[in-house]
């Protein structure tokens, strides 16, 4: 039997779960959580750096290297196409040239709903400029082809708004998304809890990415393991296959014939 | 003397100077981090031969949690 892996963009990964670095309370906590989760996709943001004025700060890069992680700058905080465009082509030059990234354009800072049409427009310019485009989008299924139709290497709908940790809000959406793209389909954004991310999976979904949910957990790193364990717990319940409910009718687990005669009769 | 604007805080220098440089003084030589200049990158194998002019305007950007 093959090995169930996550191929994205030509390459394999075991874990199903990708994980976001910000909101830890240090980088120690950052690192316990993403070895806990056994991630192997690692989400960063791409900020100013210091000019100076803090010149031994740690660099989040020492702490989760590029050698032993597939690092996916994301454009968090862009709320147009040119914005994220450089942004990533800024992310590609400090990681040497690795084009694998997370697109996400974001509607207003209240929601952080994504920007379809800005998100169109960006994934349109990276994918001609030769990178591999994870995007971050609404669970509008025409969108979905769309962005897979322009080139995009995953497909990665919000659950519910990030970082509100409200779970799937329509998982119906996240199904007709899947029936029209070919390429992963990655819930990103919404998982609360360890369920949340055992019900993504078990819809079928390749993958879940998360930050939030963890991070903001009150202990981030069993929270890690927890979520590890939904992942692949949901993925072996979808490809195990649920047994068809059945409404209003029960069936016995335990043999029928063979029950002690009653000794009321 | 010319003014450059980096990551939105403008300095002067009273000789022209390249990225390298620039990068030394701000304790940045040697550190995972890209810059853009004018909305352009200078790749890191052109920093030595950048020299910055009066009004460009720099990003200079590390890798940070995000998710």
């Amino acid at each position: 039997m093959n090995k169930d892996t996550l191929l994205i963009a030509s390459k394999n990964y075991n874990s199903r779960l990708l994980l976001g670095t910000g909101k830890y309370k240090d980088f120690a906590e950052t690192r316990a959580a993403v070895e806990a989760s056994g991630a192997e996709i690692i989400t960063i943001a791409i900020r100013r750096s210091n000019i100076g004025q803090n010149p031994n700060e740690p660099n989040l890069l020492d702490i989760l290297p590029p050698s032993k992680y597939t690092l996916l700058p994301n454009t968090a905080g862009c709320y147009s196409a040119d914005d994220a465009v450089r942004t990533l082509r800024l992310a590609r030059e400090l990681l040497d040239g690795h084009s694998l990234v997370k697109l996400e354009v974001l509607g207003d800072p209240q929601s952080l709903y994504p920007n379809v049409v800005e998100t169109l427009a960006a994934a349109k310019t990276l994918v001609a400029e030769g990178f591999q485009v994870m995007v971050y989008t609404s669970d509008d299924p025409i969108i979905a082809k769309q962005l897979e139709d322009i080139g995009c290497v995953a497909i990665m709908p919000l659950a519910s708004l990030i970082g509100s940790g409200m779970g799937i809000l329509n998982p119906w959406n996240l199904q007709l998304i899947m029936e029209r793209v070919q390429v992963p389909v990655i819930v990103d954004a919404g998982v609360g809890t360890a369920s949340d991310a055992a019900i993504a999976m078990e819809l079928g979904c390749d993958g879940v990415l998360m930050n939030t949910a963890i991070a903001a957990a009150r202990q981030p790193v069993l929270m890690a393991g927890a979520m590890k364990q939904a992942v692949e717990a949901g993925r072996s319940a979808y490809l195990a296959g649920r047994m068809p409910k059945k409404l209003y009718s029960a069936s016995p687990s335990s043999p029928t014939a063979g029950i002690i005669a009653s000794t009321r009769s | 003397m010319i003014s450059v604007s980096i990551n939105g805080v403008v300095r002067q220098f009273d000789t022209p100077l390249n990225v390298v440089a620039l990068l030394e003084q701000m304790q940045l030589g040697g550190k995972r981090i890209a810059v853009e200049c004018n909305g352009e990158i200078i790749p890191r194998g052109q920093f030595d031969q950048h020299l910055l002019a009066d009004g460009d305007r720099l990003e200079i950007v590390a890798a940070v949690g995000g998710g």
